[in-house]
């Protein structure tokens, strides 16, 4: 611990956003640091590497008006820290954690470091409790359970917007507790945050947003989650809170993980991204769960828009591979006029199985969503003989499966209010009925 | 013990001063003692990959070596457990840290504090040579032996309960006998006679065992892309394998599977044993948020302790998921050592540190008997693209082959392995054994079921013009048999009880399905029609 202020005029060379000072007593990897530049202004930092006589500091925010000779580094002999409290909710924040609702900021219960620690795989708890989130397409075919993971993967157009914002609105517990939603813009332009501003007031308060803009620092959007992460975790585990956090969207803060890797003069792996993107990328996700014999719970829904529509992009790839399951949107249902429109074939929830059934959803919960796969993907299939031979040149039973495929699309997964899991299993029943007789195999 | 100081720091790599260091011996950093290893060493300068967070870490901070490599610990008290990649107990780690995994923290792995009850085989005046087995221990429905890590003369020899960090025995020479073990984990076992492969590693799951066969010491891979099952298909076979003892290494999972794999075994039993399947299990987990130099670390922890039963005579099945996860730490530490990169990114030496890893799978001979270590890996290739460096590493090492397919996957046929591209090197032996084993239609069943599976593939590229009801009866009717054998046979839900299979139920499927279709083919040529015959 050091006593008396440690702060430096050594700058031997600065390069994009990326000092380099010389001769620092004891500088610690990933300490912060405060950035004095000529003009007075200030603007927080992070120590990178450590070489010898050699300290290379990351400038969170723009590096112009930045010189040698006058500015200042001053070093904290701590790693970044987000300051906690219950007083955060219903408030709005930016990338580095300063209001953005233009109140003053409250009073720190205590500091955490941004990072956070990872759950030990012996303490997590199964997630297992249904949410709902009035979408029967996900509630029924893909349905989200406490403490998982899953992301939305979209393409540029569709509605990705519409569909968190209808998941903030309308989720909910089955046991009736309370929902925090921690919300995460990063990169977003303001016509976008403005939609989801005007969702969150009129949801009455619950919620914390972290808002890092198209135009706010790109460093801002590494550190912006993982603050709305430490927040989360202590409304989840303190608190014993179920917080819900929405970030959008990934694809954004893989770009400013690129950019500042390159400047960092780092090795690029596939299409630039760093090597280490999966274990960044499991670094945020990984935060959600659940813990055995503590109250509350961390789960998440990032947006993910894939470039070029592409899912063996490495963003959506890498995501993939670390979260559980995705709900993937297609753009031919959307050109249809369906929403949300979720193709259901490529979607999964990899916690399903623990979430469903008597005493979580319903009892025919199960059967009821494998019998809709079933005889939708038979009816996806037949689509491309239907092309060939022409519909009239199909069987009665198939025509029937093409009926019912169209049906599943326009009427189940097709919605304009809030289903609950009963309306959406109901909804599906009665399809099924329909098709039946068409040798569907239950 | 050997002191200095951190004079740089970069991500996980920190660069200490401290003189007389070896290659890969392990350090400890820092006022928190973070455990790392050597990875390399200059004039006046070694760089050791830090296994642990070392965000904090300040220049100026102690280093001390410790004069050994990474080693693990070995024991009674191991089966049940679960570790992470640097063997620390994660139960215990709980228990000190609470629920998240605080860096610097170094539990002994075994429990010191559990009696255990010794039967020695030896008495005191009788001489033991090193290796040679000394006694057991009950540990559950499991007979421990104890092996003598060094030969001499027995002084004292104990009988009864005792803890870990009593001896177990001292010799005349001087020195004691304890029930535990050290072994480097990145060093395989030399000294040891390694057989042939030739018993069939049983999975349980029809498709393997019948088409694509795995053997006692052979070693397998499943690449497949994200949401193709492996995990899946990991833990079902983690829990029917005909193994004793199987060590399930999760190298950068997610930690809720991880939770739900714990909360499924405890529940289960070993269906070969009726024994709780958590004692004949070793879980070694590094989430995918926990440091990447660990992650890099835990296959090699696995292995070490996979070897050590295997040398007790035991059969061992090792799981990894997944090994690419593996190599992009690989990946990831060489990057920060500014390395010369390979294809990909990949480090060059990714192909020979595979193919060494997979040669300490195999069958040794150990005292009167044998003992063997299977391996199945999992690999998750980006994009699902099967021609990435990993993928075709993998390949030029492993045995077998099961490729699980996106497009299987989707239509939730599970296990989703791919019929057409998956192949067993083992087959052939193993073929044989079945057929004297379960029963002599094995092999000729085996070629009926490709052959359907090889026609329907044929006309159902025909059946895409023309469509189904084009086809002619005989074209049809392989259709619809094939179609079975996809649904009745190949597909295997893992949530119900048909989740295992015995080899002998795997063959009267089968054959209940082939006969179908002969019979039904007989009566077509009858003159018969194909509707009436499927009606029936």
């Amino acid at each position: 611990m050091r006593l008396a202020e440690h702060s430096y005029r050594t700058v031997a060379a600065i390069r994009g956003p990326l000092l380099f000072l010389e001769e620092v007593f004891s500088p610690r990897l990933g300490e912060e640091v405060l950035i004095v530049y000529p003009d007075g202004r200030t603007l927080e930092g992070e120590v990178l590497r450590i070489e010898e006589s050699t300290v290379l500091v990351e400038v969170f925010g723009e590096p112009r008006g930045l010189d040698r000779e006058r500015s200042r580094v001053i070093f904290s002999d701590a790693v970044k820290q987000a300051p906690l409290s219950a007083a955060c909710i219903g408030r709005i924040f930016d990338g580095s954690f300063r209001p953005r609702d233009g109140l003053p900021m409250y009073i720190p219960e205590r500091w955490e470091p941004v990072t956070g620690a990872p759950i030990n795989p012996a303490a997590r708890a199964r997630p297992e409790q249904f949410i709902e989130t009035g979408f029967a397409v996900i509630d029924g075919l893909n349905t989200l359970v406490k403490g998982q993971k899953l992301p939305i993967f979209s393409c540029s157009g569709l509605p990705s917007r519409e569909i968190a914002a209808g998941i903030l609105r309308q989720a909910r517990l089955v046991d009736g507790g309370d929902f925090v939603v921690v919300f995460v813009a990063l990169g977003l332009t303001y016509h976008n945050y403005a939609y989801y501003l005007e969702v969150l007031n009129g949801m009455g308060g619950g919620f914390v947003a972290f808002a890092n803009l198209a135009d706010d620092p790109v460093v801002e959007r590494l550190l912006a989650p993982r603050l709305a992460l430490a927040v989360a975790e202590y409304l989840a585990f303190e608190r014993g809170m179920d917080v819900l956090v929405v970030i959008t969207d990934m694809v954004n803060y893989c770009d400013a993980l690129r950019e500042v890797s390159a400047a960092r003069e780092e090795l690029p792996g596939r299409r630039g991204y760093p090597g280490y993107l999966y274990s960044d990328l499991a670094s945020i996700y990984e935060r959600a769960g659940r813990i055995k014999g503590q109250e509350g719970s961390v789960t998440m829904l990032p947006v993910v828009t894939m470039p070029e529509d592409d899912i063996t992009h490495p963003i959506p790839d890498l995501t993939g591979y670390i979260t559980e399951g995705q709900i993937v949107l297609s753009r031919e249902l959307h050109r249809r006029g369906i929403f949300p429109p979720v193709d259901v074939l490529p979607s999964l929830s990899r916690l399903m199985q623990q979430g469903i059934g008597a005493g979580r959803t319903r009892e025919d919960h199960r059967a009821i969503a494998n019998r809709l796969y079933r005889a939708y993907a038979r009816g996806r299939d037949l689509r491309k003989l239907e092309a060939i031979v022409g519909r009239e040149g199909l069987p009665p039973r198939e025509k029937q499966m093409l009926s019912f495929a169209e049906a599943f699309e326009e009427r189940f997964v097709h919605q304009k209010e809030r289903r609950t899991i009963g309306e959406s299993l109901d909804a599906g029943l009665s399809l099924l009925q329909e098709a039946e007789g068409g040798g569907e195999g239950g | 013990m050997k002191k200095g100081r951190i004079i740089g720091l970069s991500g996980p790599t920190v660069s200490v001063d401290l003189p007389g260091l070896q290659l890969y011996e392990r350090v400890y950093v820092g006022h928190q003692r973070l455990a790392g290893e050597v990875v390399r060493l200059e004039q006046g300068k070694a760089v050791v990959q830090v296994y642990e967070e070392t965000r904090g870490l300040a220049l100026g901070e102690p280093a001390e070596g410790s004069g050994r490599p990474l080693t693990v610990r070995l024991g009674p008290g191991l089966l049940g457990g679960m570790f992470d990649g640097l063997q620390r107990p994660l139960q215990a780690l709980r228990r000190e840290t609470g629920p998240f995994i605080r860096s610097g923290t170094d539990p002994f792995p075994l429990d010191l504090e559990r009696s255990w009850n010794f039967s020695p085989l030896k008495s005191p005046g009788d001489s033991l040579s090193a290796g040679e087995i000394f006694g057991t221990v009950e540990e559950g429905a499991f007979l421990h032996p104890i092996r003598a890590a060094v030969g001499g003369t027995l002084a004292t020899v104990h009988r009864g309960a005792f803890t870990l960090d009593s001896p177990l025995a001292t010799y005349k020479e001087g020195g004691e006998l304890f029930a535990w073990q050290e072994r480097p984990v990145r060093e395989p076992r030399r000294d040891i006679t390694r057989l042939p492969t030739a018993d069939p590693l049983v999975t349980g799951q029809r498709c393997l065992d019948f088409l694509f066969p795995l053997s006692k010491g052979g070693t397998a891979i499943f690449p497949g892309g994200f949401g193709t099952g492996k995990t899946i298909l990991e833990q079902s076979i983690a829990k029917f394998a005909d193994v004793d003892i199987v060590i399930y290494v999760g190298c950068g999972e997610r930690g809720n599977e991880m939770a739900e794999i714990l909360e499924e075994f405890a529940t289960l039993s070993d269906p070969w044993r009726d024994t709780p399947l958590m004692e004949r299990t070793i879980v070694v987990v590094n989430t995918s948020n926990m440091p990447v130099a660990a992650r890099e670390a835990s296959i090699y922890t696995a292995v070490a302790m996979a070897e050590y039963y295997r040398d007790l005579g035991y059969d061992i099945l090792l799981l990894a998921d997944s090994i690419s996860r593996w190599a992009e730490a690989l990946r990831e530490i060489s990057s920060s050592l500014e390395e010369m990169p390979g294809e990909e990114g990949y480090p060059t030496y990714l192909g020979s540190r595979l193919s060494a890893y997979f040669e300490r799978a195999g069958v040794v001979a150990c005292g009167e008997g044998t003992g063997s270590l299977s391996m199945i890996l999992s690999v998750s290739p980006p994009g699902g693209d099967f021609t990435e460096p990993v993928t075709q590493a993998c390949l030029r090492s492993a045995g077998a082959l099961y490729l699980l397919d996106t497009a299987l996957a989707h239509r939730r046929h599970f296990p989703a392995i791919h019929w057409g591209q998956s192949y067993s090197l083992y087959e052939q032996d193993l073929g044989r054994h079945f057929c004297s084993e379960v029963s002599g239609d094995w092999d000729p069943l085996r070629s009926r079921c490709r052959e359907l599976l090889q026609q329907e593939t044929a006309l159902a590229e025909v059946a895409e013009i023309v469509g189904l009801e084009g086809l002619q009866d005989r074209d049809r009717l392989v259709m619809h048999a094939a179609e079975r054998v996809r649904r009745e046979f190949l597909c295997q839900n893992a949530y119900s009880e048909d989740a295992f299979s015995t080899p002998q139920q795997t063959l009267e499927r089968i054959s209940t399905i082939v006969a179908f279709f002969d019979e039904a083919l007989a009566r077509l040529e009858e003159g018969e029609a194909l509707d009436e015959i499927l009606k029936g």
